[in-house]
């Protein structure tokens, strides 16, 4: 009895590791700059600022031999992005989507960047256009000064 | 419009403070795990004693899934006994511990095994598919699995009494109700 049961647990085992999804049977030639693309745009979980195509370590590997197996058992690069963004989060992603709060991280640099030429813009209009208006009034020399200016020039000092 | 102005520019730096306030609260470490609330990726793996176990053969009962390695100083070196500690407490109660060691020599992962006197299962995931079905980033990170197999609670960091018993005796309450 117990041995019939033991069969079955096998059997459902078998079932089991049938089903899951890096199963090797199907394999397809993986282009390996395809692999190299995806890990670029994966933040290496163990690093600091660096991608899994770049990072040496285990982990970045071992995620590599993922990406590899994903790809050979027939999933898209896009999916194969997923199945690590449903696991980590966005966070895994080195550039976040362009959507939600996200776009304040692409539009924000953007925007100061526009309001900082208008604000310089604004004020060399403003200072040129103080010097242009602002006429400097004739200095008045009255007649005695410009006697004695004339005599010092002469002498020839 | 020139008192405007005056204004204007003290004013604009206020939504970038305001920005870097709430930048700063946030730790860079607390990562929202997008697996809270789904159920536990199953897999199995051989323990350092060569035996199979798998996820899948202990539904029902309430999971506590540590991901360490024996580099992890001291983290894991301070959640290693609580484990244990908790393991016998709570194990006739429909608990099971679990330690999968990652990135990891095996030697090393047997000494520290020995060194703890664990008595709870631990395997080795050599090829990292179980960490990464998880969304490991770092050890020691512990999983909470209800009875239905659904990932309740990740805890980065070690574990301590505290936080085992108070997840765990909330698992257990809420699954013993109908």
């Amino acid at each position: 009895m117990s041995r019939v049961a033991v069969a079955v647990l096998a059997a459902l085992a078998l079932i089991g590791s049938g089903a899951r999804p890096i199963a090797a049977q199907t394999a397809k030639p993986v282009n390996e700059d395809v692999v190299h693309e995806i890990g670029t745009q994966l933040r290496c979980v163990v690093c600091q600022n660096l991608s899994v195509a770049d990072s040496p370590s285990e982990m970045a590997s071992q995620m590599r031999v993922i990406i590899r197996e994903r790809l050979a058992a027939g999933e898209s690069p896009a999916e194969v992005q997923r199945y690590f963004v449903e696991r980590y989060g966005e966070w895994i992603l080195l550039a976040p989507p362009r959507r939600g709060f996200n776009l304040l991280v692409w539009l924000f640099p953007v925007a100061a960047v526009v309001a900082g030429f208008a604000a310089a813009a604004a004020l060399v209009w403003r200072w040129t256009r103080r010097r242009r208006g602002v006429r400097t009034p004739p200095v008045a020399v009255d007649a005695a000064m410009s006697e004695r200016i004339r005599r010092e020039l002469e002498s020839g000092s | 419009m020139k008192r405007l102005w005056r204004w204007l520019i003290p004013l604009a730096a206020v939504p970038v403070l305001v920005l870097l306030a709430y930048g700063f609260r946030m730790s860079p470490r607390d990562i929202p795990s997008p697996l809270l609330g789904r159920p536990a990726p199953a897999f199995a793996l051989a323990t350092l004693e060569g035996a199979p176990w798998s996820l899948e053969a202990h539904r029902g009962k309430v999971v506590v899934l540590n991901f360490w390695a024996s580099w992890c100083y001291p983290a894991c070196y301070e959640e290693a006994p609580v484990l244990e500690r908790n393991w016998r407490g709570y194990r006739e109660r429909g608990v099971v511990v679990v330690g999968v060691d990652i990135q990891d020599k095996r030697d090393a992962a047997l000494k520290f095994v020995g060194d703890f006197g664990l008595t709870f299962p631990v395997a080795q995931d050599l090829k990292g598919t179980v960490s990464v079905d998880y969304g490991v980033y770092g050890v020691p990170e512990t999983f909470f699995v209800d009875r239905q197999g659904r990932i309740r609670v990740k805890h980065v960091g070690a574990v301590t009494d505290d936080v085992f018993r108070t997840t765990v005796d909330r698992l257990l309450a809420e699954a013993t109700a109908p």
